[in-house]
């Protein structure tokens, strides 16, 4: 485990010396500032659709953190050879994968822990209350998210040899599992065979990470979710990780590494 | 005792295309370095030093063969824990400083807390870094970054030092620099194994050594033994052995 959290260290640590994260949370502090110096008519419900505005911001924002962070650790280990010195020490190829994954995924979640904290200051400048336990839930639900898309970028970096077309697919897929995976299977529904079976299948085996999404939570102050309902959304995530990891080593393990 | 053993070890890179021959990097190769020795790894570019290398640090499985550090099989990452490990182009992470480099890998060898700052200072006053210390690697010079990839090959205090090319690039102050670490280490009883077109170099530091061809092995003694054998220096031994015409 000590090597592990060595690895991560270092991932999380590029992260903050990096500029990226700085760039999109100035950008999402502007673009939320714009929107929330528009008064229409000065109706109350405007602090809705800010709050919405500002959550939209923060989940691309860590898409893009969090795709980019993980599309490029692998690659750049290979070309700027520092893989080389690294495995040269006793460190196992499985345990250099977990050390990138959890880095990436701490890395996100600390950006994610500045963008929630803003959010709130956001919303409790408007709403003058501040639920606590709801933006935790909603953030560690997004968090969680966060990983099955960075175990599937580290994957995809591994096939991939080029970062810029592993986070474009990446984008994509996530983009299209966030805006159409909950409708696949209506749309199955009205294709013929073998085109229902494969839809059909796609719909079942593609981890559903708009489940995560629970922006609605907080933008419309909704009650808490429940534990177990918590805890299942906690085992459908690692599930799909471990899996997603497990295929990272399996096709890494043998891989050259020049 | 012996250090590094390696017995009949085969080396091959299959091609992804169809139809594209086997390349053979290493045939049959038996190499035995002892503790305390200073061994010369030989050979033109792509007589399978580098696949040799490979193999010792566990970035290639052999395709057949064995080869051990201290008794282990190089499969077993285990085997890496008493080596330290130059490559010939140094690359770091270049956001770190030289310390906190230092830092990451003493924790990858489990080095206590305790022991881990004394190493590091001890490291970085031997390959004289000190002054650099919290300095971002990126800002380094061509040098600087060698001697940084030596104090890192050197945090665990390793039993057996592999060095591919470590002069390569470097300047004569560079290169004098990294001979006398060497001779330093070797005067500590480290074991060195190292690969260099530096022939002047390795008549200087070796005790003994090997010279590859086409992933053969063409000749392997101590270097006085081979000197007085050939009457001649280790420059024209090498491209005697390897078949070069010599210049008049």
């Amino acid at each position: 485990m000590n090597t592990i959290w060595a690895l991560a260290k270092i991932v999380v640590l590029e992260m903050i010396r990096r500029k990226d994260f700085y760039v999109l949370f100035i950008l999402t502090v502007l673009l939320t500032g714009m929107a929330g110096s528009v008064n229409l008519f000065n109706d109350h419900s405007i602090v809705r659709y800010l709050k919405e505005i500002c959550l939209l911001l923060i989940w691309v924002a860590s898409l893009v953190i969090a795709i980019t962070c993980t599309a490029r650790q692998i690659p750049m280990e290979r070309e700027q050879r520092t893989i080389f010195p690294l495995l040269a020490k006793p460190v196992t190829r499985a345990q250099f994968l977990l050390g990138k994954f959890l880095g990436c995924w701490v890395a996100t979640g600390l950006a994610l822990l500045v963008f929630y904290l803003f959010f709130g200051v956001v919303s409790a400048s408007r709403e003058q209350h501040w639920p606590v336990l709801n933006y935790l839930q909603a953030g560690f639900l997004h968090w969680l998210m966060l990983g099955i898309v960075i175990a599937a970028t580290l994957l995809g970096s591994i096939v991939f040899a080029a970062p810029s077309s592993n986070g474009t697919i990446c984008f994509v897929c996530v983009a299209g599992i966030l805006l159409l995976g909950r409708h696949l299977n209506k749309v199955a529904l009205g294709l013929a065979e073998p085109l229902q079976s494969l839809l059909y299948g796609i719909y079942f085996v593609i981890p559903h990470l708009e489940l995560f999404d629970v922006r609605d939570l907080i933008t419309h102050n909704w009650d808490l979710i429940p534990g177990g309902v918590m805890a299942l959304a906690i085992l459908y995530a690692a599930t799909y990780t471990a899996f997603l990891l497990t295929a990272a080593w399996l096709v890494f393990r043998r891989r050259p590494l020049n | 005792m012996e250090t590094l053993t390696i017995d009949n070890l085969r080396v091959e890179y299959r091609s992804r295309a169809v139809g594209d021959p086997v390349k053979t990097a290493v045939r049959g190769l038996n190499l035995r370095v002892a503790q305390g020795e200073v061994f010369g790894f030989l050979g033109p570019n792509g007589a399978g030093k580098t696949s040799t290398m490979n193999v010792l640090l566990g970035f290639v499985p052999p395709t057949s063969g064995t080869a051990r550090l201290f008794g282990v099989d190089v499969r077993e990452p285990i085997a890496r824990q008493r080596i330290g490990y130059l490559p010939e182009q140094t690359y770091y992470y270049k956001f770190l400083t030289a310390e906190e480099l230092l830092r990451f890998y003493a924790e990858i060898f489990q080095i206590p807390k305790a022991e881990r700052t004394q190493r590091i200072d001890a490291v970085l006053k031997l390959v004289e870094l000190d002054h650099a210390r919290t300095r971002q690697i990126k800002t380094y010079s061509k040098g600087m970054q060698q001697r940084a990839g030596l104090a890192q090959a050197l945090i665990n205090n390793p039993d057996l030092l592999i060095l591919d090319e470590p002069t390569s690039g470097l300047d004569p102050i560079g290169r004098m620099k990294v001979r006398e670490i060497i001779q330093r280490l070797k005067s500590e009883g480290k074991t060195v194994f190292f690969s260099s077109h530096e022939l002047g170099e390795v008549e200087t530091v070796c005790d003994r050594i090997a010279i590859l061809h086409q992933g053969e092995l063409k000749t392997e003694g101590r270097v006085s033994d081979l000197l007085r054998q050939h009457g001649a220096n280790l420059e024209q031994i090498f491209l005697k052995i390897i078949g070069h015409p010599l210049q008049p």
